[in-house]
């Protein structure tokens, strides 16, 4: 067993607890920035693809797990940050200030989508951020002139001041400086007041107004926060594909967001992260085990979707704190042994508490 | 002329609409659960239907009762297996779980070798047929539509209203501790409840079925009935029609007056105005419990 014997204040808000953290963290961190020359071109890739869904997974993170607002249209930002990227790309800007156009843009969007939903809780919020996300994808394919509409626009690689990152390994090194950083944001935001405030309008919005938390602001700075993220991460995965059309940010993008932000563990930074290696790599394995199952159900097109359901319905029911939960529990296992009790996270049985008369 | 027959045809789509929605606003007011699955739940029913009258060859009477028959008794095995384990956690965690059960069935059912991937046409027996009043042309089909779910509003009004079920189903989404110190048997009304939402599915399967085809993507119109049901107001069954019949009319007039595209986008654009006016709805309830 491990004691951590405090004696300083700001031991409590260290990023890294205790040795072990720095040494397993770092350890990770070179692996990472050793990829390029150890794994192949294909698995790159796909690690890229996995920082880039991880920044997304943050900001919904952010706003999902942290403040409690869920938001099923954060498609909708991630294009509007791919699309900024691609035409301020188009028109010769350098990389860092594409970028920071494409997070400001997704940033109003989100102040414009956040500002109305001050008002709305829980359902309410869902299907305005689902018509929301339904307006932003069709205003995407009918703005033509700007996005090029159904048949989609083609985006440069990003080019920093003359040195145009055409390899993967130079654009995986990039989306890696940009995931860290974007990691140690919000771990330095979590553990701000404003960060406090976030999960104080989370867990109860009237103790939150009592104790004087301005709801209307940090609700307003949460989803532009978040959105801001996600306009980073579409603009990474704009140079990414190198091919932007309408629907590839439709409705089952954003409810694939939400899918790896519950799975991962809702209201947990290394949530975004499982989150999104389980998104990456379901179809990776899925596909290597075609060959084992008998054809009807190998072969069958549907096998994706059916698994993806299966495997949210069976952590809603039987993990509901995700897969960061799980290692949860399996750390203090084995960080309490022998003397891990079986009840230590039971659910509680509840009665459902009427959200109407709350 | 024309005005009346887009209105006309505004309003069956605007009754599918609500048809849909009739299952959203059912379950809501039942256990106070929004459900994603109800278009697929719908696109199940279709093609229970589809292979009733084809497969096994039943006439048409006895295959829309087998489908709707058992898409009532898969609700209940849904709610018995998947929603009854997390009654009283978090609304998020049941409507991802409704999420999923969507996913599970669009799969589940293109999973099935010849019929699963393919569009099928629904054999009814008023396929095709057209009513001339005047210079209006009507659509069989349509006033169907329109008819049962006149029908069907009426009746679940009634039920909710005056019988006793009804009102043990309102009482238990309210105040579920009450309704169980009242010796309401809360899980088999919850049960009863997604039987009964499933079956309104699948009617709203077989109608919607000549229009659009059976296929598997068919519950995507599910998203288009969320609309309807806020706009009337979550906890209210005529609302639910009544948001159905606004949005279907907007989509109608918006397809025809307005420019391209937007017609897609008429419901969402209704939803998000409604929200910002009245977050409750036209008919919705207020209920607010002072601190």
């Amino acid at each position: 067993m491990r004691f951590i014997f405090k004696t300083d204040y700001s031991q409590d808000i260290r990023l890294a607890k205790h040795g072990g953290h720095l040494f397993w963290y770092s350890l990770l961190l070179l692996l990472l920035i050793a990829a390029p020359w150890l794994v192949d071109e294909y698995w790159l890739a796909q690690l890229t693809f996995i920082l880039i869904y991880s920044v997304a997974g943050l900001g919904l993170m952010l706003l999902a797990g942290f403040t409690g607002q869920f938001s099923i249209g954060h498609a909708a930002f991630l294009g509007v940050g791919a699309y900024t990227q691609g035409v301020f790309t188009g028109m010769g800007l350098p990389f860092p200030f594409a970028l920071a156009l494409a997070a400001a843009m997704a940033a109003a969007v989100g102040v414009v989508v956040g500002l109305p939903a001050l008002r709305l809780k829980g359902i309410y919020l869902g299907i305005a951020t689902i018509a929301f996300g339904f307006i932003v994808e069709e205003i995407f394919a009918r703005w033509e002139s700007v996005t090029g509409g159904n048949s989609g626009m083609h985006v440069k690689p990003p080019d920093l001041f003359g040195w145009k990152l055409d390899s993967a390994g130079e654009f995986y090194l990039l989306c890696l400086i940009i995931t860290v950083a974007a990691t140690l944001g919000i771990l330095n935001l979590l553990r701000s007041s404003t960060g406090r405030a976030f999960v104080a309008i989370r867990d109860s919005e009237i103790s939150a107004q009592s104790m004087g938390i301005h709801l209307a602001r940090y609700k307003t700075l949460s989803f532009s926060i978040s959105a801001a993220l996600a306009g980073i991460a579409g603009a990474l995965y704009a140079h990414k594909l190198r091919f932007l059309s309408p629907d590839q940010f439709n409705i089952l993008q954003s409810i694939d967001l939400l899918l790896m932000v519950v799975i991962g563990g809702l209201g947990s930074v290394h949530g975004a992260f499982l989150g999104a290696i389980f998104l990456i790599s379901a179809p990776q394995i899925i596909a290597l085990s075609k060959g084992y199952l008998p054809t009807f159900i190998g072969q069958a097109p549907g096998l994706q979707g059916l698994v993806y359901g299966l495997v949210l319905i069976a952590f809603v029911l039987f993990e509901p704190m995700g897969m960061y939960g799980r290692w949860l529990k399996v750390r203090t296992y084995l960080q309490t042994f022998p003397f891990y009790r079986k009840g230590m996270f039971k659910r509680q049985k509840s009665f459902q508490k009427s959200d109407r008369l709350r | 002329m024309l005005i009346l027959q887009l209105l006309i045809s505004g309003i069956a789509q605007g009754c599918i609409y609500g048809l849909i929605a009739l299952g959203f606003v059912l379950i809501y007011k039942g256990t106070e659960t929004v459900s994603f699955a109800q278009g697929d739940l719908m696109m199940l029913g279709a093609f229970g239907g589809l292979v009733c009258m084809t497969l096994l060859g039943f006439p048409f009477w006895l295959s829309v009762l087998c489908a709707i028959a058992g898409m009532g008794l898969f609700g209940f095995l849904i709610e018995r297996v998947v929603i009854r384990p997390i009654l009283g956690q978090p609304a998020f965690s049941i409507v991802m779980l409704t999420i999923g059960i969507g996913y599970v069935a669009r799969g589940a059912i293109t999973m099935i070798p010849v019929i699963g991937t393919e569009t099928h046409t629904l054999p009814v027996p008023y396929k095709d047929q057209i009513w001339q009043l005047g210079t209006l042309v009507l659509n069989v089909e349509q006033m169907v539509v329109i008819a049962v779910t006149a029908l069907l509003c009426g009746g679940l009004y009634a039920l909710f209203k005056y019988s006793k079920i009804g009102i043990a189903m309102q009482a238990s989404s309210q105040n579920q501790l009450a309704a169980y110190y009242m010796g309401i048997p809360v899980k088999r009304i919850n049960g009863l409840v997604w039987a009964l939402a499933a079956a309104v599915a699948a009617i709203a399967g077989l109608l919607l079925a000549p229009i659009t085809f059976v296929h598997a993507n068919m519950g995507f119109i599910g998203l288009k009935a969320f609309p309807a049901a806020v706009v009337g107001g979550f906890g209210s069954l005529p609302g639910a029609i009544v948001g159905g019949l606004i949005i279907g009319i907007v989509e109608s007039l918006a397809g025809f007056y307005a420019p391209e595209g937007v017609k897609d986008v008429a419901a969402y654009v209704v939803v998000l105005i409604m929200l910002m006016v009245k977050p409750n709805g036209l008919f919705g309830e207020s209920l607010r419990k002072k601190v």
